[in-house]
């Protein structure tokens, strides 16, 4: 190889104008770095609890009968509810995507509604009308009803999505409709059903309040009351450590499962819509009551039920003034945690776009590792760090707010990912072949092509944050109440009068958001093709 | 107006070399085309120019203003020159008035300047749209009336009708074409279609293995390329030996003038465009008579009809005398032979000498670049 011209020493100065487009890279990375070890933070505080009166007091621990009834109890719910979720999320997705079921833009409003009431207030309506449901199958129902929206909800969106000429092909190719939906659509919308199922069972394992009002006994309620009523912190973190496992492994099984039969459309040219089955006669009766049945048992009882105790309530016990101290909390509470998620969401969403290494890919994947700790845990991890190492921080509101923060901050990365998918560097460069100096084309282009999914992130981590109940009971000030944990108090004490206006007021707080979240995001959605 | 002038760009990746010494100059008021395969790297050639890439060596010079090497280094900002991406990238948070006078400083910005750019561009009646509302080639006129705004001294123009139906694209290359021309504003188009370069351009540069091989009028360029490479990447060719005699050259086809009389060399090839080829039907091949004045003789093998004209490939009665499988002659369409004609073929006009070996600069390394030196994409 012979070198064309000789080579000069490239001046200096050349180093150092490109710092100018380095400097910022640093700052990120250093946000990228905070986030993945705020992430790891608590995992490693809760591995040094329970590890802190040695191994063999730990292995000790973990080889109780408790932990064996712990994870049958968790096995055949998981089990029994990812199932009928599955059934439920599949067939109320077909019915409303691919047939011509009447009122179906009511009934994909009406199917997704559980998912603005918080588990635990789902558990408050049924046992509020009938005090008695108790144990496996009322945890099964209960759990069931709140969580199939997590399956119909990317179900429907993949159904709609399918492409039509693979049905058409597979039935050109002598198949029946049965055996084309079996062979060719389910292979379709797999990683759908999957993607939902994982989220079914990672909110099996991190639902606390639920299983303590139904009476079940799950890891969660194990450790929650090991350690607030036992005061063991290190038997509890052990238990913590197995959740953490299980969830860990129904990510890893979802994605070994996923990895397989990825959906991909084969060639260009524009999707089909797919014609609808036409229901008649006794379908489409099914379908209707199918459908009426579901709506009636998951929305209809609990907030029916809400409404009873509400209205009730008032008549012999106003809600007292402190309410509005509560929301003032939960308020407060939600919105720094929302900040703070968001911030740390922006670095991590901007390395994983623009600068994809190992290291900006490993920060991203931690950052979504919380969706697979259960707030218990998360909050026991922080404890188990200030209590042994910054007892000043203890149940501080700081601590819940960074509580919060960590739990909430996949969604937070969902949307400011998309954000910055939205805002690619092409138009900043071309923002300075205009004139622009770099801030300027921040302000006038990055930032508000970024804020309408800041905003959405904000909204999504307050919402979660507003009707956290786990780990606010774990983390919250001495004498702070929000309006989650003031609701519990009333609720186990049976006082469901004086709970209902709390948990009335929480779906408020989760329902306006999220109407004028899925308001902006459809406007985002209609904006998105660019060409 | 002014003159454009890019000098010995280096600039490489961290996998390869993309730029080996790219030397341009880009004639004050002009429209130059350059013109390459894709991946040859004639996007980041753009990019040095508009500032957004650094390269390792080199400079860029608009002007008599140093943008580029020396030691100086103008931020894109501060550069002048308009920049038009292949897809348009217009800014989706802002309408098409907001897009075109998004250069403009504030007072001018919702003035009558930014009316006149978009009836400039014909446009006048979207300038409320946002830009997922409008179609391909209306994107395309937006983004040109955006670069156009802030009066740049330099615009480029990345493969901008690309994207565009084959149908809308004559259409807006031609409005473009005569826009610019009123313009008269430093023009850089880079493409990769040589229908495109030499219909639009004043000047068409090449750029071949990370440099420029050839520079010249659009004419120039296609009468005499530097080597058979680039001969038959601008048309199809016909590669002949040939005898050099007194600024002639003898070739099977009879004695043609030579282009460039200043020809040394005793022989070596030349090229002769299908469409300097004549074509007579004859009524059947006789063999042996293939006398340079009268022409050579074959047979129709193949024949291209494409309306207004078409391509014949005629298999000559005797291949090895002429040195040549075959041949491709351009006639007009009405002319159209079938196959199996007897023909007889003679050439006219001039030709021009092939270097024998492609023109190519040696295997060129830049001297591994300091890590600090790559952009990590």
């Amino acid at each position: 190889m012979s070198t064309f011209a000789p080579y000069t020493p490239l001046p200096t100065r050349l180093g150092r104008a490109w710092s100018g487009r380095r400097r910022w890279p640093l700052v990120t990375i250093l946000g990228g770095l905070a986030a993945a070890a705020l992430v790891l933070l608590p995992l490693a505080f809760l591995l040094d609890q329970a590890f802190s009166a040695g191994i063999a007091e730990a292995k000790q621990l973990l080889l109780r009968h408790t932990v064996a009834v712990l994870l049958w109890n968790s096995l055949r719910l998981t089990i029994a509810c990812t199932a009928l979720c599955a059934l439920l999320g599949v067939g109320t997705a077909w019915l409303v995507e691919r047939t011509d079921v009447p009122l179906r833009r009511l009934w994909a409003v009406l199917l997704v509604l559980p998912l603005g009431v918080p588990d635990f207030v789902v558990g408050f309506g049924w046992i509020s009308i009938d005090p008695g449901l108790h144990g496996y199958l009322a945890a099964v129902m209960v759990m069931t009803l709140s969580l199939y929206p997590l399956v119909y909800l990317p179900v429907a969106g993949a159904l709609a999505s399918v492409d039509s000429a693979l049905e058409e092909a597979a039935r050109s190719l002598g198949l029946g409709p049965w055996r084309v939906f079996w062979r060719v659509t389910l292979r379709q919308i797999r990683p759908a059903v999957l993607g939902g199922c994982l989220l079914v069972t990672l909110g099996l394992l991190a639902e606390f309040g639920a299983f303590e009002i139904v009476q079940y006994q799950t890891f969660t309620v194990e450790i929650f009351t090991e350690f607030k009523l036992g005061f063991d912190a290190v038997g509890a973190c052990v238990l913590s450590l197995v959740l953490v496992v299980l969830s860990v492994a129904a990510l890893g099984g979802e994605l070994a499962l996923t990895g397989r039969g990825r959906a991909f459309r084969s060639g260009p040219g524009a999707r089909r819509i797919a014609s609808r089955v036409c229901l008649r006669g006794v379908r489409l009766l099914c379908g209707l009551a199918g459908l009426t049945a579901l709506a009636g048992l998951a929305i209809g009882v609990p907030l029916g039920s809400l409404v009873y105790w509400m209205l009730r309530g008032n008549s012999t016990t106003l809600p007292p003034s402190s309410i509005l101290a509560d929301a003032g909390h939960t308020a407060l509470f939600s919105a720094a945690a929302a900040a703070i998620a968001t911030l740390l969401a922006v670095p991590v969403s901007v390395l994983a776009s623009r600068h994809r290494n190992r290291l900006t890919i490993a920060i991203e994947r931690l950052a979504y590792l919380p969706m697979a700790l259960p707030g218990l845990v998360v909050a026991l991890g922080l404890v188990s760090f200030t209590v042994r190492y910054a007892f000043s921080l203890y149940q501080s509101s700081f601590e819940l707010i960074v509580c919060y923060a960590i739990l909430f901050l996949p969604l937070a990365v969902v949307g400011v990912r998309a954000a910055v998918a939205q805002a690619p560097p092409r138009l900043e460069e071309i923002g300075r072949s205009l004139g622009s100096r770099p801030v300027d084309v921040f302000r006038r282009i990055t930032l508000p092509l970024l804020a309408p999914g800041l905003l959405a992130a904000f909204a999504l981590v307050f919402i979660s944050s507003a009707t956290e109940l786990t780990a606010t009971l774990l983390l919250r000030p001495t004498g702070v109440d929000t309006l989650a944990t003031q609701f519990w108090t009333y609720t186990t004490n049976f006082a469901y009068g004086a709970a209902a206006p709390y948990a009335g007021l929480m779906v408020l707080i989760s329902a306006i958001p999220a109407y004028l979240l899925s308001r902006r995001m459809s406007g985002l959605a209609a904006r998105e093709p660019q060409r | 107006m002014s003159v454009l002038t890019v000098d010995g760009l280096w600039k490489g990746y961290e996998q390869s070399t993309v730029l080996r010494g790219v030397d341009l100059e880009v004639p004050a008021g002009s429209l130059t085309a350059v013109l390459g395969l894709s991946g040859c790297g004639k996007t980041t050639l753009l990019r040095v120019i508009a500032g957004f890439e650094r390269p390792q060596r080199g400079s860029v010079r608009l002007g008599g203003r140093v943008l580029e090497g020396e030691g100086a280094y103008v931020a894109p900002e501060q550069r002048g020159i308009g920049y038009v991406p292949q897809e348009g990238a217009l800014f989706p948070h802002l309408t098409v008035a907001g897009n075109v006078g998004f250069g403009l400083p504030r007072r001018e910005r919702r003035s009558a300047a930014v009316e006149e750019l978009l009836e400039m561009v014909g446009i006048a009646a979207l300038s409320e749209r946002m830009p997922h509302e409008l179609s391909g080639g209306e994107q395309q006129r937006v983004a040109l009336a955006r670069a156009l705004a802030p009066r740049p001294q330099a615009l480029l123009l990345d493969e901008p009708f690309s994207s565009l139906d084959a149908s809308l694209r004559t259409q807006v290359r031609e409005e473009v074409h005569g826009l610019l021309r009123a313009q008269q504003v430093t023009t850089v188009l880079v493409t990769h279609d040589q229908e495109e370069a030499l219909s639009l351009a004043d000047e068409v540069a090449v750029l071949r293995d990370g440099h420029i091989v050839q520079q010249g009028s659009p004419v120039e360029l296609y009468e005499q390329p530097v080597d058979e490479r680039l001969a038959s990447f601008l048309g199809a060719v016909n590669v002949l030996a040939a005898d050099f005699r007194d600024g002639q050259a003898e070739t099977a086809l009879g004695t043609l003038p030579l282009r460039d009389s200043s020809v040394t060399a005793s022989s070596g090839v030349v090229m002769v465009r299908p469409e300097q080829l004549e074509v007579q039907e004859v009524q059947e091949v006789l063999a042996g008579s293939d006398g340079s004045d009268d022409g050579i003789v074959g047979t129709v093998s193949e024949c291209r009809y494409y309306g207004h004209d078409a391509v014949l490939r005629i298999e000559p009665a005797l291949a090895a005398a002429v040195g040549t499988e075959w041949l491709l002659a351009r006639v007009q369409g009405e002319h159209a032979l079938a196959v199996g004609t007897s023909v007889s073929v003679r050439a006219h006009g001039a030709v021009s000498v092939l270097e024998s070996e492609p023109l190519a600069r040696p295997e060129a390394v830049v001297a591994s670049p300091s890590p600090q030196d790559i952009q990590h994409d």
